[in-house]
């Protein structure tokens, strides 16, 4: 009798991720290589990619990915976008039939800028940043349209998702018509949640994208965190919360990126209580404060922005995660042979410690529109632009 | 009572033991009598009969079966037209009302999530009680992040267990130093209650939690900066709208010391705070209490749970309250009227969801901590506690059932024959501190394993994402209503 050994380890969802420093192009070929290459670590019932500079002629506006069941439905959204935006261009994202995807929804893309003025002045009022203003957007169109969700609304960068395997994703959605100077992708393996358009990654909110392998076991505490803050979850999955945890801690709370990360992992009290001050000090304010805000459970996530691409273990690292580094281009996927499948020779490669985040930025001033948290000051950009784990120094110097 | 009378040797210890003479010496026969019409139910003589020989046994029922005239409402009836008397009753709620603990379940993980094991992985407990702004600012420095404002004070709890407030008075010196003690070890906080502090009691300070009553009784300036916090009694979970009444009999050498009170002379905390009649009153005499201690002590305000708890909890978070405290319709007491122990104020765990959802709708539910008491009975009703909302729970009754406590609901009497709920002198050496110390400490030592273990089984790592994380949580057996107000959803969804 043969008895079945697995040589892979069947831990679901793979994740891929690639970002060039000085904003150089990467083919859509390449990230569907490499996520392709993790195939066994999805079931068929949903995959994504994230892609910045995608859309440089229109860079200043906010590019709405809308997801709708229904003629009826993306025409309530292109009411609220008519009163609400100024639109530049629309169309329908281009895709292409593919067996074995069925009945998907429309996708069509806005290319908007916020309305201040007129019947419309009055949502304005508490919140005259723009990015807030597209945020509530986004939340009302989701809470309020029947059939009809934004899946993506950053500037210059899009998401592309869907239930199916990668290379249906990507062969449905032209994927390598495309090129990026940061790519993330995502193969699904659903366990707690349905598996449905709307649920596969990544989840956005502007330009924050996140693919993530894992279950977060504190979603019901991140969900209800976030409500203080006007955030409401509509996609029925627990990675939701964590593109909105990141909007909120970095963008509107102007926490360095690292803190932001050591909110959502944070250290243990044992280690706090052996640091020095005033990182004693820090640390411990950010887990009183931000407990809501902590992710607990495994997980394995990528996320991106327009600037910048970021690893994150959780604490006690229960799911996989490699970084790789070849000149100008990071690399972190869920396998290494995701990797190096598409960088054959890598300079580095290193397995991320439990919590401890891998910040890679872009160089500065490559790309309109670039942001830069290392540092929490958004859109300056700081000199530091790649922080790599201590540990892996200290490797090097030995 | 029954006596096996192969067994007795006759040797006397019941009556000794017996505080209320149910049991008796026959001169004549030279044989022991009971009378059962003045047994409790305490046990205490037959946990200390050295032969075993005697069993207190529920007595079988006189009266006819009857489901409206129970046999608990006509003995009423006949008391109170024996004596014209207010019905008095200790310990908690009576009635069997529903209680939400038991129709609530927990959540455990399986393939994708895996539990964690906390005999392997580190599992924290830790909590920070005090109101935390909505972000963290820092400022960078050579390199290094430095908060650009200090927070706090903050008061760090090893586990998100305290102990409730019970005065010096209401129970023995012996407890509170046993509480005291315990609650240094287990890293958390005891209350003093509104019985003042005693001097011996100084030195634990930093796990002490000073109440102000209506009374103000032992309330002086080094009172107030003894401890950590300082709770504003507003209302009590047993007896909401009622204030309290330590009979004068009870009133020692010691404890007229510690109260500021005559020997001898009642102890009577109105049922208002005669400085208190509107929620400005309320921010007045918490910032005077905030100013009295520097701003260095939090501000506790405690309320029973009622109807509208949610409306009020918001406006004494808004009044500058640290932390707000529910306690609920079974908390415990020395003594209520009956009729109010059984029949004012609403389940803690309604209260608690409905507060912790107003809280969070208004955005404020960070500017103060919420710690929930009455009726938390086990380790699995802490969690669930922690799962509708609160930072941390307060126990009583568990803490008293620990160092012996039977619940015999005669605490009222000053003649708790464990040694308890007395100060009789005699009474008060049957419980020794360090028995009460070792007690108590291991019940939270046990619980707080429980907990570790529950929060692994559900993939949990840290006490603080399970707050408020309701879908931990599912009902059996609640009506739409309910699952509404508690915020969960039914079993099977």
């Amino acid at each position: 009798m043969e008895i079945f050994i697995p040589n892979k380890e069947i831990s679901g969802c793979g994740l891929s991720g690639v970002i060039n420093r000085k904003g150089e192009l990467i083919k859509g070929e390449v990230i569907i290589e490499s996520i392709c290459c993790q195939m066994e670590r999805g079931n068929g019932l949903g995959a994504g990619y994230a892609a910045y500079g995608i859309y440089p002629e229109f860079a200043d506006h906010y590019c709405l990915h809308v997801m709708a069941d229904s003629k009826h439905a993306l025409k309530e959204v292109e009411e609220i976008l008519a009163r609400k935006c100024y639109l530049a261009h629309q169309e329908k994202i281009p895709t292409r039939p593919v067996p074995g995807i069925v009945s998907p929804p429309r996708f069509y893309r806005y290319f908007v800028k916020p309305r201040y003025e007129g019947d419309i002045r009055e949502i304005c009022e508490g919140t005259p940043d723009e990015d807030d203003y597209m945020v509530n957007l986004v939340m009302k169109i989701n809470r309020e349209i029947d059939g009809a969700y934004i899946i993506s609304s950053g500037r210059n960068m899009g998401a592309f998702k869907g239930v199916g395997f990668p290379d249906q994703i990507a062969e449905f959605f032209r994927l390598e018509e495309y090129s990026a100077y940061i790519w993330t992708a995502h193969n699904r393996f659903p366990t707690n949640t349905p598996g449905w358009w709307g649920g596969a990654h990544p989840f956005t909110i502007l330009d924050w994208s996140i693919v993530h392998n894992g279950e977060i076991s504190s979603y019901g505490t991140n969900r209800r965190y976030l409500e203080m803050f006007g955030y409401h979850c509509t996609l029925l999955t627990d990675t939701e919360v964590v593109a909105y945890l990141l909007d909120l801690l970095i963008r509107r709370h102007t926490l360095p990126i690292e803190l932001a990360c050591m909110a959502l992992a944070p250290p243990f009290w044992q280690e706090i209580d052996r640091m020095e001050e005033p990182e004693r000090s820090v640390c411990t304010a950010i887990r009183a404060v931000y407990g809501g805000a902590m992710l607990n459970g495994p997980f394995a996530i990528l996320f991106a922005y327009n600037g910048g691409l970021v690893g994150l273990n959780d604490r006690v690292k229960l799911r996989p995660l490699v970084a790789a580094k070849k000149g100008d281009f990071y690399y972190m996927a869920s396998e290494e042979a995701a990797i190096r499948s598409i960088c054959p020779d890598p300079d580095e490669v290193w397995c991320p410690k439990a919590g401890e985040p891998v910040i890679v930025e872009l160089e500065p001033n490559v790309i309109p529109n670039q942001r830069s948290y290392l540092r929490g000051e958004p859109l300056k950009i700081s000199a530091p632009i790649c922080r790599m784990p201590l540990s892996l120094e200290d490797e090097e110097e030995d | 009572m029954e006596r096996d009378w192969d067994k007795c040797t006759k040797c006397k210890l019941c009556i000794r033991e017996c505080t209320y003479g149910a049991h008796g010496w026959d001169e004549k026969r030279e044989t022991l009598t009971e009378d059962h019409s003045k047994c409790v139910g305490c046990h205490r003589c037959e946990a200390t009969c050295p032969t075993g020989a005697i069993l207190i046994k529920r007595h079988p029922t006189q009266f006819r079966e009857h489901d409206t005239w129970k046999p608990w409402f006509i003995k009423n009836v006949y008391k109170q037209a024996d004596t014209g008397g207010v019905l008095l009753a200790a310990t908690g709620c009576a009635v069997p009302f529903r209680n939400y603990w038991d129709h609530l379940v927990l959540d455990a993980c399986q393939v994708t999530n895996p539990p964690i094991d906390p005999l392997r992985e580190p599992m924290e407990l830790r909590t920070y009680l005090g109101p935390k702004p909505d972000k963290v600012e820092v400022v960078l420095e050579n390199d290094q992040y430095h908060l650009k404002h200090k927070l706090g004070p903050w008061i760090k709890l090893e586990v998100p267990i305290m102990f409730a407030a019970m005065s010096y008075g209401a129970i023995s010196l012996h407890v509170h130093q046993g509480l005291a003690r315990a609650a240094k070890d287990l890293g958390t906080l005891y209350n003093t209650g509104e019985g003042g502090l005693h001097a011996s009691l100084y030195e634990y300070g930093s796990n002490t939690i000073v109440q102000c009553a209506s009374g103000r009784f032992g309330l002086h300036v080094d009172y107030l900066n003894a401890g950590v916090a300082i709770e504003i009694k507003i209302g009590q979970g047993a007896k909401p709208g009622i204030g309290g009444h330590l009979p004068g009999e009870k009133v020692t050498d010691e404890i007229s010391k510690t109260r500021m009170i005559p020997v001898g002379s009642d102890a009577i905390s109105p049922a208002p705070h005669h400085d208190i009649y509107s929620i400005e009153d309320l921010r007045g005499l918490i910032y005077a209490l905030k100013e009295a201690t520097e701003y260095k002590k939090l501000v506790f305000v405690k309320i029973a749970a009622v109807h509208n708890a949610p409306a009020i909890a918001s406006g004494i978070v808004r009044a500058g309250a640290d932390v707000v405290v529910l306690d609920g319709l079974r908390g415990g007491t020395g003594a209520a009227p009956t009729m109010f122990r059984d029949y004012v104020g609403i389940p803690i765990e309604l209260a608690l969801a409905a507060v912790d959802e107003r809280l969070r709708q208004e955005g404020i539910r960070n500017q103060a901590s919420l710690v929930v008491s009455g009726g938390i009975r086990c380790s699995a009703d802490v969690v669930k506690a922690i799962a509708l909302g609160a930072d941390a729970v307060y126990i009583g009754t568990p803490a008293l059932i620990a160092v012996g406590c039977t619940m015999c609901g005669r605490c009222f009497t000053g003649k708790c024959p464990w040694g308890i709920a007395t100060n009789n002198p005699e009474l008060i050496k049957r419980l020794d501190p360090e028995t009460a110390y070792e007690k108590i400490y291991n019940l939270v030592h046990g619980w707080a394993h429980e907990i570790q273990e529950l929060l692994g089984a559900m993939g949990l790592n840290s006490i603080e994402s399970l707050r408020g994380n309701r879908d931990k949580l599912r009902a059996v057996g609640l009506n739409e209503v309910e699952l509404r107000i508690l915020g969960v959803k039914h079993a099977g969804e």
